[in-house]
């Protein structure tokens, strides 16, 4: 594990100095996906999570109930998410270049990995803050609240544990989504596999890959769980 | 300082309106204790839920402190809810806050300077005896505990009005006992009035000063408590009022002779006394003064609030017209009378 740790961070420096289209090493590969899953997991909640609250918030008896709102929404998300991650890549290629200048690379990659993000993002918000008993929103609302204040002081801190285990799930999800992007050039662990792996038969680096992904996510679900009952034991 | 008047709310539900309340008036005074009882489903939380505008009326008007608050704006509604604090059957505190944060919830919603709010919410605390559970989760209060919190939290704005929705319909009889008994200290302490709803008779005979039942949407019966209690007018008000005090008559009462061994008329009739009179000689005057005997066979006293209140089942002996003058004598001296068997 340790040797797994420092190998890692040896290659650290290098990830910051290549240009190669194929990662060099495991290491880089590794720091690649790292780099792409985090960038895309925290801006996708950017958008994610307010997407969830007004889900949430609009729908039918709801704070801000607003029909026409929570349904164009639900089915734009809808729409989204039925598109199978291959294909949005694919698709989105004209967007991602005019972002990012071309559709190769990490930093490409995060365009159609957080795009696709964003609609999962704000269901697991939406599934966290329905669970919200109605009767501390009423209370809330007792005192004076402003939906703002219910928004900010009672759904999103109330629902904080199943938060944090939705960003721990949307991160796993996104390591996964990222080795697809990386076998259309999208850098990381998925371009080393499919590159080393399958076309130069290079087993050892295939289950190498394998591993590390492996590794990432159990640390990533880890740290989730781990966050989530210290907050949910506390409240206990 | 409340006044509700021809207040209606109809439900739509796909296919079908539901009337929860029929032109409903009532009038709740300042510093009292008002309570308003009822079956589930008789309308009580939908009442008590449009006097803060939870639930918006369909018609009707509720003036607080004359002002019209059902036209209220979204801003006017939130400011006017600061000083409306409201308690719960399941309390609703947050699981996120200590008992010290959720009192202190309130007034972060009102904007009020945190040393000021800090030093309430710990007066508050003082007052609800919860002065050591600061920095405990609700989840590890009891019961009763969680609905003080509750009461600390509702009157953090300095509330003029305090509504209760079933606050103590969660808990366990001693636990209830002692919730009420906060309750009417704050009664008297603040000033406050408080106006509840609950299907528990024992709630009304404990704080309440004045009751309206509601039954099927409607309120079918107001008044004094001491008055709803000694003479009931409706059904349903005397119903809820035997699940506290039994009014019953033995049956066997009802069939006995209508004149005793020696030929003498009878007469059963119940005396109901309230307060001061229950004090009296009221029985050795009947006895002395129109010969009238008198056959005691059942009776109860009780205390509703603060005031005695009991129930008397007498069988008076003697001649016809003496039986009639003595009743009225004992009518003369403010008690209630009703001839249950002639």
């Amino acid at each position: 594990m340790t040797e797994i740790i420092s190998g890692l961070l040896a290659g650290l420096p290098a990830f910051f100095e290549t240009n190669a289209w194929v990662p060099e090493s495991v290491a880089i590969a590794t720091w690649e996906t790292i780099y792409m899953v985090a960038f895309s997991t925290g801006i996708s909640y950017v958008f994610g999570l307010p997407l969830g609250v007004i889900l949430v918030t609009t729908d039918e008896g709801h704070i801000l109930a607003n029909k026409g709102v929570n349904q164009i929404l639900g089915s734009i998300v809808n729409m989204v998410r039925s598109i199978p991650f291959i294909i949005f890549l694919i698709l989105i290629i004209p967007l991602t270049r005019l972002i990012v200048g071309t559709p190769i690379g990490t930093i490409a990659s995060i365009v159609p990995l957080t795009l696709a993000a964003i609609p999962f993002v704000a269901r697991l918000v939406e599934t966290a803050l329905k669970e919200i008993d109605r009767g501390l929103i009423e209370a809330a609302q007792s005192m004076g609240a402003s939906a703002w204040d219910i928004i900010a002081k009672v759904l999103i801190p109330e629902a904080k544990p199943s938060l944090i285990l939705g960003v721990a799930i949307t991160t796993i999800n996104l390591v996964g989504y990222s080795a697809m992007a990386g076998i259309v050039g999208g850098g990381g662990l998925g371009t080393l596999a499919y590159y080393y792996g399958y076309q130069r038969y290079e087993d050892v680096i295939m289950w190498v890959t394998v591993v590390v992904l492996i590794l990432l996510v159990q640390g990533v679900q880890m740290l989730g769980d781990g966050l989530a009952a210290r907050i949910a034991s506390k409240r206990r | 300082m409340i006044e509700i008047k021809d207040l209606t709310k109809i439900y739509h539900v796909p296919g079908q309106e539901i009337l929860a309340l029929d032109n409903v008036s009532l009038c709740v005074k300042k510093g009292e204790i008002f309570g308003i009882i009822g079956l589930s489903g008789a309308g009580k939380s939908t009442l008590i839920r449009c006097i803060n505008m939870l639930e918006k009326p369909t018609a009707g008007s509720i003036l607080i402190d004359g002002q019209e608050i059902t036209t209220f704006n979204n801003k006017q509604l939130r400011l006017a809810r600061q000083k409306i604090g409201m308690i719960f059957q399941h309390f609703n505190l947050l699981s996120s806050r200590t008992v010290f944060d959720n009192v202190m919830f309130p007034l972060e919603i009102a904007k009020v300077p945190r040393g000021e709010a800090g030093k309430r919410v710990t007066g508050l605390l003082e007052l609800v005896g919860l002065a050591d559970k600061t920095k405990v989760y609700p989840a590890q209060l009891s019961g009763g505990q969680k609905q003080r919190v509750g009461i600390a939290r509702a009157l953090a704005n300095h509330p003029k009005l305090l509504l209760c929705d079933e606050a103590t319909s969660a808990l366990d009889p001693q636990t209830t006992r002692s919730i009420l008994e906060l309750l009417k200290d704050i009664n008297h302490q603040l000033n406050l009035t408080i106006l509840l709803i609950t299907h528990d008779m024992n709630v009304i005979r404990q704080i309440c000063d004045r009751v309206a039942v509601i039954d099927n949407s409607r309120i079918v019966e107001a008044g004094d408590v001491l008055d709803v209690f000694s003479n009931p007018q409706t059904p349903t008000a005397r119903s809820f009022i035997s699940t506290v005090i039994n009014r019953e008559i033995p049956a066997e009462l009802l069939h006995r002779p209508e004149t005793d061994n020696n030929g003498a008329a009878t007469k059963l009739i119940r005396v109901s006394f309230i307060g001061a009179s229950a004090g009296e000689p009221v029985i050795s005057s009947l006895v002395q003064k129109y010969a009238v005997h008198a056959n005691i066979l059942y009776g109860n006293i009780d205390r509703v609030k603060d005031t005695p209140f009991g129930n008397l089942t007498l069988e008076l002996i003697g001649e016809s017209a003496k039986l009639d003058a003595g009743i009225d004598y004992l009518q003369s001296r403010g008690l209630n009378i009703e001839v249950l068997k002639a």
